[in-house]
């Protein structure tokens, strides 16, 4: 039995892995390698989260004691560095921003970010916070490579500075569409290319952490599920036999 | 291990008897369990039909469970699964096992109908048995076509919208039918609520009810074995079949141990990948239904892809839904279109294998198909697949009766 879970999980890798998210416009997206099991980088998470996104983005299926016990916070800790928009402990993470003025001022209102490691995937945003260049005639001043003509400012320009894309047209007559050819720096920010590769990451990381908060203790929970279904499985095979061992 | 057999299924006096004279209780017993004989060779395939039962039993707990804290309303039935997925105790547990269970729901079934097809099962005197099993999988899709509705994800949304639009396809009176299924102009509040009844009362009913039909008449005609002989034919003195042994203990404790197996590889799903990477849960249902904003790219869950790729196959939407249906139905006439005497594969020749090959190749690749989008090379090898797949069926009357076939054995093959 024990071969048979060394191969059933793997077997689940394998299909995890072969339905891709058809989120991308067609561009490879770079490993966003959180760990999820990171608490500090959750916690770094947080603060990028409630520091950055949470002015115009929810996560309305989260509340805030719920993510301090996940986060390993004490109640003092939450209530100075990431309860800015909440009164009580038992409050969900709301926008400061109203939908409304989400819709008007942006063209559609912000999504609430409770689920989207899950709708998206975690690569998908990692590449996405990454993926803002300037452009002119643009509303915001930006477009995005991974989700053109996105309605969200580039509001990390702080950190990452402003880049701009480098599109390559094919040299020869086909006329195909223009390649991106990689991001050349315009403007540099306050954190380097790595530190702000870093400051994604965590963001990230905890997208995916709040997408399913209930994933650290599933895993945990399964594998006492198994080894108890591998010591019933025994008995019930001797039982088995026990019972056939005169049939012939 | 005699003296326990003859001792099981005698009045036991007090209680017993108290019951007995009351309600058949032993006489059920021993009808159904101590005195019901089944093939003692019976192999792996053999033991779907009770993995179904066991996957039908955590359906249902784990369906009342979630239908205490599950509120059917537009408004708020995604934030009600959300609610229960971080705020209910155990919610998550429970709402894993029922997503997980819906596609073991299906694995189990599909094993379950294959053996059939392995071994005559369909074949008389079991052809009610058949039709009452198609029945239960034509209620089974229904089920869970109306359980996917439920979670109001955007797939939820546009996979409902996108089937129930089929019945507009139908002349005359299409327009009428998909108004009065949805109960509204568009998929709505309403239309979520009649899916909710459906899927909670009427078709788990009828579900059960079935279950219950279709295990009557097998014990009524005996299990057929992988050999395909009728066990009946070869009695001892004491008018017990020589190669049978009781269900009850020797196929209950061989059960038991495949309930494990089973349940160990469910857990698996459950506490380590109940996403599947996108097959049981697919991404776009974590949003939010969407009235104004098509999903890119959908697609049903996977245990319905091979009949959506049927569906897309066709150019005409009229007769893309008929074939659709055609596929889900031509089953149920395999006790007469098989026109083989020999039931079991093991004496059946080359032409039958070889078909029942290409049948299961097709029936994958056509999963396949349904989940790539339709276009380009895909649509012409779905259109490849769904002739063979039609084909297996609609040849069958003929290459099933020129079939060189093997003398079948009197007995069973049981090695010990």
């Amino acid at each position: 039995m024990v071969r048979l879970c060394s191969y059933g999980l793997p077997l689940a890798a394998l299909l995890m892995s072969s339905l891709a998210f058809a989120a991308s416009g067609g561009t490879a997206l770079e490993p966003a390698g959180n760990d999820v099991s990171n608490v500090a980088s959750l916690q770094r998470g947080a603060r990028n989260f409630m520091n950055y996104c949470s002015g115009c983005h929810s996560a309305k299926y989260v509340r805030y004691n719920s993510l301090a016990k996940g986060l390993e916070l004490t109640e003092d800790h939450l209530v100075e560095y990431l309860m800015f928009n909440a009164e009580k402990t038992f409050e969900t993470i709301q926008a400061t921003m109203s939908t409304e003025d989400g819709a008007r001022w942006f063209g559609q209102a912000p999504p609430d970010m409770s689920l989207i490691a899950r709708s998206k995937g975690t690569d998908y945003i990692y590449n996405f916070l990454k993926g803002f260049y300037l452009e002119d005639g643009s509303p915001t001043g930006v477009n995005n490579l991974h989700l053109a003509g996105t309605s969200m400012p580039h509001v990390l320009w702080e950190l990452q500075g402003y880049q701009a894309a480098i599109f390559e047209v094919p040299g020869d007559d086909a006329g195909g569409a223009p390649e991106f050819g990689g991001f050349e720096s315009v403007t540099p920010g306050t954190l380097s290319a790595e530190d702000y590769d870093a400051f994604v990451r965590d963001t990230v990381n905890f997208l995916e952490y709040i997408s399913e908060p209930i994933r650290g203790t599933r895993r945990v929970l399964g594998v006492w599920v198994l080894l108890y279904l591998t010591l019933f499985l025994i008995i019930a095979s001797m039982l088995k036999n026990q019972i056939w061992k005169d049939v012939s | 291990m005699a003296r326990i057999e003859s001792e099981i299924g005698k009045p036991q006096g007090g209680f017993i008897k108290w019951i007995d004279d009351r309600f058949p209780l032993m006489e059920t017993m021993r009808y159904h369990a101590t005195e019901y004989y089944a093939s003692k060779n019976f192999n792996i395939w053999y033991v779907f039909g009770v993995l179904a039962m066991v996957v039908l039993v955590i359906q249902l707990v784990t369906g009342i469970f979630l239908t205490m804290n599950y509120k059917p309303s537009a408004e708020e039935a995604f934030a009600s699964v959300e609610y229960i997925m971080r705020d209910v105790s155990w919610g998550w547990l429970m709402r894993y096992l029922h997503s997980t269970g819906a596609s073991f729901f299906f694995i189990v079934v599909y094993l379950h109908m294959f053996r059939a097809m392995l071994y005559g099962s369909y074949k008389k005197p079991r052809e009610l048995i058949w039709i009452i099993g198609m029945l239960i999988f034509l209620v089974l899709m229904a089920e869970a076509f109306a359980g996917y509705l439920l979670p109001w994800g955007q797939m939820s949304y546009w996979g409902a919208q996108v089937i129930i639009s089929l019945f507009g396809a139908i002349p005359f009176v299409g327009d009428a039918l998909v108004e009065y299924i949805k109960g509204d102009y568009s998929i709505s509040d309403i239309t979520l609520n009649r899916f909710f009844a459906l899927h909670v009362i009427a078709l788990p009913l009828a579900l059960i009810g079935l279950v219950f039909v279709h295990i009557v008449a097998l014990h009524e005609v005996g299990s057929n074995n992988p050999d395909g002989i009728e066990i009946k034919e070869h009695k001892g003195p004491d008018g017990v079949p020589l190669d049978g042994v009781a269900f009850h203990p020797y196929h209950t404790s061989k059960d038991l141990v495949a309930i494990i197996v089973f349940l160990m590889i469910f857990s698996a799903a459950v506490f380590f990948a109940p996403d599947m990477g996108g097959y049981f849960l697919e991404h776009a249902n974590f949003e939010p239904a969407n009235t104004l904003v098509t999903p890119e790219h959908i697609a049903p869950v996977w245990y319905f892809t091979p009949y959506y790729a049927i569906l897309r196959a066709v150019p005409n939407k009229l007769w893309g839904a008929v074939l659709m249906g055609a596929a889900v139905f031509l089953p149920l006439f395999l006790p007469w279109l098989d026109r083989c005497r020999v039931k079991s594969i093991r004496y059946r020749g080359w032409i039958y294998r070889s078909a029942l090959g290409l049948f299961v190749i097709s029936f994958f690749a056509l999963g396949w198909l349904g989940l790539q989008p339709a276009e380009g090379i895909y649509v012409n090898l779905a259109r490849m697949f769904s002739v063979i797949y039609f084909a297996f069926f609609l040849l069958m009357p003929y290459y099933s009766t020129i079939d060189k076939t093997k003398p079948v054995p009197d007995r069973v093959v049981y090695h010990g």
